[in-house]
């Protein structure tokens, strides 16, 4: 619809309304100066409230008669009218994104079109612009752009009216399954089409830009390979943790077997045999050789680990407590960069007394953790230089991070 | 004979350079200190007792706000540990998209410590241009993720959704962007005589201290410690990329400053290969609906911005973990402020605490 029928329209229907409310307005007067009873006058009123009403519905149906449709409608075919300009600009912007301008703010507009109708037009523009990001800028060449240009133009158009037939086939606001999957066809094919010709562009490309896609390619290639070989012992430890878990015999062994093997046998030859409860191998995390002490060896062992030069684990990466319920345990993880090596030392401590020595004499690092442990779990580190309840403050009552703990508050 | 007394003073917990609730106790005698105590806390949500009630994916909003600087790489230490013991195989795009945001993540937050660091030292202008390119990676996480710092953006098996179909093109084009500012912010700052003299040999502390100490990051490297999670224990797709990891000697804030800034360079060079290589295909592997992680234990470590994060879980083979601990870098690396502060001139407390770089929700877990 024009915007002179519009507006003629709307100025009529203005007059009507004017009309209409000045006779309601006369006719209140009037009826007021008869002075009428009040009930009445409201009455008189409630007529005159009526009337613009009145109004405003012949105006509706003076707007059908002139052969505009019902509001909801009129909606539908302003929002289509508007979609038609809105394509011609599309397509304008491609051609102007094809020659290598790309205005700032285009890339949102972008957007919120691909979120429209017209999807598949986008995504071949982007697909092109995307192209025109890789070219250097010097190695325009104008006849080849144009041609693309065309030929995505043409894709996109394509694409849209398939869009448009689509939603013309069916009735208003049934935007079924077939509809979308027709679009995603669309939008399908157009994509499609678009790589095609970025293929057969890059077969045109000069020596300097095929090295650059080759070696893009190898890239990919190798990261694939990469990728496959990564599954495949992912895959393979997989199985590997299955079979150890179902036959309780590790068929393979652990890389960190031999590791483990040498720090057991370094600490029993000199903090003591029977100094570990037990070693092993967590297949779990990453295949780190776990010592567990007890708590009177835990100290000894420490200290060994920290100062044996062929060992030296110089660096004290994690401490910290939780409570099994059955017992409390300090989980320590420790690393040495001579050896390359982390290891875990654990120790399993009485529940209701949970007292260890503090290693914060060989590590400083441990200080912190230490008071953490104590804070959550009420752990107690003996020759700690400075226990205290670090997150919490000295007044709170009970350890949160035990199983059993109940929130005390004074107020409740 | 002019007699002086020592004086107690309070430094915080609302004091602007610690860019967060924390208070410092410290005993002066003039402009020197004696003894300096750092109370912490004042940030302390439970995040580890809260988790023992959810599910694994429930937690991840949780590690959002732990280092919420750097939420990417708190978000993937907690996937990364679940995958770990469940033996999940991560989809190649859904790894270097995890990648690109948690290295683009590492970069925003060394512009943040670049911008306040010199803010607090009395450099104003940095702020501004460290924010404006900050900034644009917010956008750009934003963009992938649907918030600003508070991401929540990666799964057990890979990532929440896909990026958006230019999203990628964006990153790439913001690499060289980024170069040529980070130039600029050398020429602004680095080579500045009142800055230089302001940093150097401030809070200086050796290897052998800093190894003791259990600092790690930046903080160790800069005593000349060659030592990166993502290359020496490389996790995730890090074995791929060529970058290199920045040490220096000295020690002091001055050689913290360097690594961070050369580190940003590296985050640059790995996502630029990243965006290279960015595979087609699935972003997020066959995992169940209930997350279920098989009894044991695991503790697993990344290079967070700033230093070593850590993720143990004990599973009962439930769907909540029996126990999560997050082991937080800058809680480590704050232990060492009293040693470096005694003795130090109070005009150096600031230096000496932001060269750190600590971030307060996640010291206080």
């Amino acid at each position: 619809m024009s915007e002179k029928e519009d507006l003629a329209k709307q100025k009529a229907a203005a007059a009507a309304k004017a009309k209409a409310a000045a006779l309601a307005k006369k006719q209140a007067k009037e009826e007021e100066a008869a002075e009428k009873p009040e009930g009445e006058t409201d009455a008189a009123k409630q007529k005159a409230a009526a009337k613009p009403k009145a109004a405003a519905l012949a105006r509706k149906q003076a707007k059908a008669e002139a052969g505009e449709k019902p509001e909801g409608e009129t909606d539908a075919a302003k929002q289509k009218a508007a979609a038609k300009p809105k394509a011609a600009a599309l397509a304008r912007k491609q051609a102007k994104a094809e020659a290598g301008e790309k205005p700032e703010g285009e890339t949102d507009a972008a957007k919120q079109k691909a979120a429209a109708k017209p999807k598949a037009a986008a995504l071949a523009r982007k697909q092109a612009k995307a192209e025109a990001g890789e070219k250097p800028e010097g190695e325009t060449d104008a006849a080849k752009q144009k041609a693309a240009a065309a030929a995505k133009a043409k894709a996109a158009a394509l694409a849209r009216k398939q869009a448009k037939e689509e939603a013309a086939e069916k009735p208003e606001g049934e935007m079924d399954i077939a509809k979308q999957k027709a679009a995603a066809a669309a939008k399908a094919k157009a994509a499609a089409l678009a790589r095609k010709q970025a293929k057969e562009e890059a077969g045109e490309k000069p020596e300097g830009e095929i090295d650059a896609v080759k070696q893009k390619a190898a890239a990919k290639a190798k990261a694939a390979a990469a990728a496959k070989a990564k599954s495949a012992a992912a895959a393979k430890k997989r199985t590997a943790v299955q079979e150890s878990e179902e036959a309780d015999t590790p068929s393979e062994i652990s890389p960190n077997q031999s590791k483990l093997d040498q720090i057991v046998s370094a600490i029993e030859s000199h903090v003591g045999q029977g100094a570990l409860l037990e070693n092993y191998i967590n297949r779990l995390s990453k295949d780190v050789p776990t010592l567990v002490a007890n708590p009177d060896t835990y100290f000894s062992i420490a200290k060994f680990l920290r100062y044996d030069e062929q060992l030296d684990f110089s660096y004290l990466s994690e401490l910290h407590g939780t409570d099994f319920e059955s017992h409390m345990e300090i989980y320590v993880h420790l690393h040495s960069f001579k050896m390359n090596q982390s290891v875990a030392l654990k120790v399993k401590l009485d529940r209701d007394t949970p007292v260890i020595p503090s290693l914060v004499p060989l590590w400083s690092g441990a200080n912190w953790p230490e008071c953490e442990a104590y804070d959550l779990l009420g752990i107690n580190f003996y020759e700690h230089p400075d226990l205290k309840r670090i997150l919490l403050g000295e007044d709170w009552k009970g350890y949160p991070l035990r199983k059993d703990y109940e929130p005390y508050d004074v107020e409740v | 004979m002019l007699r002086t007394e020592e004086m107690l003073l309070n430094v915080g917990p609302q004091h602007p350079s610690t860019h967060g609730v924390f208070r410092l106790v410290i005993k002066i005698d003039g402009e020197i200190i004696k003894e300096a105590t750092p109370v912490i806390g004042y940030l302390h949500r439970g995040t580890e007792k809260l988790a023992e009630n959810l599910q694994y994916t429930q937690i991840i909003p949780y590690t959002d706000r732990l280092d919420y600087l750097a939420a990417m790489t708190n978000n993937y230490v907690l996937c990364h540990a679940v995958e770990t013991m469940m033996g999940v195989e991560i989809p190649e795009r859904a790894e270097y998209l995890r990648v690109i945001a948690m290295e683009l993540g590492r970069v925003a937050s060394h512009l943040v410590w670049w911008g306040t660091y010199l803010l607090d030292i009395g450099a104003t202008s940095p702020f501004l241009y460290a924010f404006r390119e900050r900034e644009m990676i917010v956008n750009l996480l934003t963009e992938l993720s649907g918030a600003r710092l508070t991401f929540n953006y990666m799964r057990v098996g890979g990532v929440k959704w896909d990026a958006p179909e230019d999203w990628i093109a964006k990153v790439a084009e913001f690499v060289p962007y980024m170069r040529e500012q980070l130039a600029g912010y050398h020429e602004l700052v680095t080579g500045n005589e009142i800055f230089v003299n302001r940093v150097k040999g401030v809070g200086i502390y050796s290897k052998e201290e800093a190894l003791q100490y259990s600092l790690s990051g930046a903080n160790l490297r800069c005593t000349g410690v060659k030592w990166d999670l993502r290359k020496n224990e490389p996790y995730s797709i890090y074995d791929r990329f060529t970058f290199d990891v920045p040490t220096r000697e000295e020690g002091d804030a001055f050689s913290r400053y360097h690594c961070r800034m050369e580190e940003i360079e590296e985050s640059l060079k790995i996502i630029e290969q990243a965006v290279e290589q960015f595979p087609e295909g699935p972003v997020l592997a066959k995992v169940p609906k209930i997350i279920k992680v098989p009894k044991g234990e695991a503790f697993v470590r990344i290079e967070s911005p700033r230093g070593e994060i850590g993720c143990y879980i004990a599973s009962e083979g439930k769907k909540e973990p029996y126990r999560l601990k997050f082991r937080r870098p800058s809680f480590y690396n704050l232990q060492i402020l009293p040693k470096l502060l005694e003795g130090e001139n109070m005009a150096n407390l600031i230096t000496i605490l932001g060269a750190i770089d600590i971030v307060l929700g996640e010291v206080d877990g």
